[in-house]
């Protein structure tokens, strides 16, 4: 039996997901454009899903914007803010963002446009007073990430917010990690931008969301009057539903769901720290996500731990980057103020549904054994 | 510590050729639990660590149904083998990476790995083999049966503890065997080529290797001297040129002319006739024995480069922990930087690193 504590990576479908999806491709066959009613019901369909989306987020459903996932997502909100300030547009982000914002936002700096990250402290949290900084050199768009993919930390949003409104910058939030694990409410966070992606918790890969509120949203994808002619081309309906159902779900499990992964996720921090000395939770002084333990193995090769885990049946992750296997530390983790070798020593744990108690005993009954290798494979 | 039960684990260096293919696949034959791993030790732009290559390994890992993971060891491979490999040239030697390699990562590192997933052996495609001199006795590094293919020259460093702990299960096969086992077993990598240059140095330029290794610290034009000192042409840096070489001297003459030194110091080519290029015997650093040290002179048969068949000799340990070899005949092109094999028939004495050649 695997064990899988990689759900940040993504998340296994849910029964009523697939379910829902299965149905769609079988009984959906039209197009949500066409006037017929083949058309009409996949239509139906669609806007059910943006329903069920805007209500789990505190949205107007007319804001919400399907995509194919949380990347295009982050990628059409930056585009809107240079699109509408033109080419000396600014943008404020962080010095710990997914690489679907960090990469674009570079991209952006070298067309021109001027991008200032902000640092985070030890603990990942946000430097407010560098925000607050950035914030008044007036740029476009502040796009910061609400819940970090590698340590859970989760942002002061409501001070984000404050700072964002005082200056008058609109703000996205990259909410990826947060939407289905806590509870998100866009209206009250005050964002302008919210981004979000079905795989994250227990929906389908290649669909996810974006929230405008009261902000111009150019079209990044020409083509048809899909999305009211933002995001042309014939709507994913199965992946849409799906992301529908996912969020129907969350909606009514939120309140369990972050007491379940904490409690899960505090055993197995309490066990590590028990049986395994030198270890430190990367993020854990602050607010974090339930379900999320970012650990730092002192001395160890993470990369070996991870692999020896996985032989034992344990799926978990390291820092983000990995490319056809290899692993190149944490960026994250080195805005943290970590080394190299303090990020090559750290593995991510990530709770979510399917993971129980026992699991995470069996994990601590191999891990003390496991780390102390994967120490002498560093040495 | 396997979960799968009685099946011992054994962890398979697969480069993504040919070779580690069909090492893997037979240890999968034999009953072991194989957990293939690459090692990722060179940026993008190199031939055999290449990612590229590691598609292939994983491609081989699924045809043999065997778990397999890329262990990424880039920093320290820059650190312990690329920067010195650039700066053994541009202190004028002609230096030989593989060896290291093969100790620190295909042997050190790969080994430290398995340890950490659970298995007490490492297996590579290496040809070479490993028998143990009677019972309880010393382990010997033997001569693979292909002797066309044979790689203990690269080996020589490996000591009894790493020796215990290493099958090569090519040993006893000749290349044109492991190709018809891997058709015959439809290995992803049966037809592809070999690759006979140092992976981090794509296409042979390795004056290029260096001086992006060491910007800036590559040497100018210099003279090219003969054996008293008199110049004779320019030359394009010493770092270009290797012992025993005889291209692209530019230098006119009625004989031929070869590299017999470089001088690093004075950035000065050192040629010759070829009658001057041999060498009674060599200084060597570092010297290992493979089975237990000896001080008294022994016989062997001494190989100066991969592909030198070897020349009689005299070996007489020093106390620096180096030795003196003393040809029965010279040898041509001995290299500062090279390594001295010593043979005796099949078996792999030991040897050591080149540091000059003596008159």
């Amino acid at each position: 039996m695997r064990i899988y504590l990689d759900h940040n990576a993504t998340t296994p479908v849910r029964a009523e997901v697939a379910d829902a999806m299965s149905r769609a491709l079988r009984d959906l066959p039209g197009n949500p454009s066409s006037v017929h009613a083949e058309g009409a019901a996949a239509r139906a369909a669609v806007e059910a899903a943006r329903e069920r989306v805007a209500t789990l987020v505190g949205a107007a459903s007319g804001d919400v914007v399907f995509t194919s996932g949380a990347t295009e997502a982050n990628h059409a909100a930056l585009h809107a803010a240079v699109a509408s300030a033109g080419p000396a547009a600014a943008l404020v982000t962080s010095t710990a963002e997914h690489p679907s914002v960090e990469e674009a936002a570079a991209a952006l700096e070298e067309r021109g446009h001027r991008v200032t990250r902000v640092g985070v402290d030890a603990e990942g949290r946000l430097e407010l007073d560098g925000l607050e900084a950035a914030l008044a050199r007036g740029p476009a768009l502040a796009s910061l990430l609400l819940a970090n993919n590698e340590t859970g930390v989760v942002q002061d949003a409501d001070a984000l917010a404050a700072r964002a409104q005082a200056r008058g910058v609109p703000l996205h939030l990259d909410a990826t990690q947060a939407v289905g694990k806590v509870p998100v409410d866009v209206a009250r966070l005050g964002a302008s931008f919210l981004s979000a992606s079905a795989h994250k918790f227990g929906g389908p890969k290649g669909a996810g969301f974006l929230v405008c509120r009261g902000r111009p949203l150019p079209p990044w994808l020409h083509g048809g009057p899909q999305e009211r002619g933002r995001r042309g081309g014939t709507e994913n309906v199965p992946g849409i539903v799906g992301l529908g159902v996912a969020c129907e779900l969350a909606l009514r499990e939120l309140g369990e769901r972050a007491a379940c992964y904490a409690a899960l996720r505090d055993r197995l921090w309490a066990g590590i720290r028990e049986k395994v000395p030198r270890v430190r939770w990367n993020g854990g002084a602050g607010a974090v996500l339930p379900n999320t333990l970012s650990v730092e193995f002192e001395g160890a090769d993470g990369e070996a731990l991870l692999q020896a885990l996985d032989l034992e049946g344990v799926a978990v992750s390291m820092g983000a980057a990995c490319h056809s296997g290899s692993i190149t530390p944490s960026r994250v983790l080195a805005a943290m103020g970590r080394s190299p070798a303090q990020a090559r020593a750290t593995l991510r744990w990530s709770i979510g549904h399917g993971v129980d108690e026992s699991q995470i005993d069996r994990v601590l009954a191999l891990l003390p054994d496991l780390v102390a290798r994967a120490r002498e494979a560093a040495a | 510590m396997s979960s799968a039960g009685a099946r011992p684990r054994i962890v398979v260096g697969l480069s993504g050729g040919v070779d580690s293919s069909l090492a893997a696949a037979l240890l999968v034959e034999q009953g072991y639990e194989v957990v293939g791993v690459t090692l990722h030790l060179a940026g993008s732009a190199s031939r055999c660590c290449s990612l590229e290559d590691a598609e292939d390994a994983r491609r081989v890992a699924e045809q043999l149904g065997i778990r397999y993971f890329v262990a990424n060891y880039r920093d320290e491979f820059r650190r312990e083998v690329m920067e010195p490999f650039a700066d053994a040239y541009l202190a004028g030697r002609t230096p030989i990476p593989c060896v290291v390699c093969n100790q620190r990562f295909k042997f050190g590192r790969l080994m430290a790995r398995a340890r950490a997933l659970g298995a007490d052996v490492v297996a590579t495609g290496h040809y070479a083999r490993v028998a143990r001199d009677g019972e309880g006795g010393e382990l010997q590094l033997l001569r693979a049966r292909d002797p066309a293919k044979d790689q203990t020259y690269f080996l020589f460093d490996l000591g009894q503890e790493q020796l215990a702990r290493i099958r090569f299960p090519l040993g006893e096969l000749t290349k044109p065997e492991v190709r018809e086992r891997a058709r015959s077993l439809g290995l992803a990598t049966a037809e592809k080529p070999e690759s006979q240059e140092i992976c981090f140095v794509p296409g042979g330029d390795y004056a290029s290797v260096v001086e992006a290794l060491r910007p800036g610290r590559a040497p100018g034009p210099g003279d090219v001297v003969d054996g008293d000192g008199r110049v004779l042409g320019r030359h394009a840096g010493v770092h270009r040129y290797t012992v025993g070489q005889r291209r692209a001297l530019g230098v006119a003459g009625p004989e031929r002319l070869y590299v017999r030194a470089l001088d690093a110091a004075h950035n000065r080519v050192v040629v010759g006739p070829e009658s001057s290029l041999g060498a009674a015997g060599a200084r060597l650093e570092g010297v290992r024995w493979t089975g237990a040290a000896s001080c008294a002179p022994r016989r062997a048969l001494v190989r100066v480069r991969y592909r030198h068949p070897g020349a009689e000799a005299t070996i007489e340990p020093t106390a620096d922990g180096g030795a003196r070899v003393r040809f029965d005949a010279p040898v041509a092109a001995v290299a500062p930087g090279q390594a001295a094999v010593f043979y005796e028939g099949e078996r792999v004495l030991g040897g050591g690193w080149i540091a000059e050649a003596i008159g």
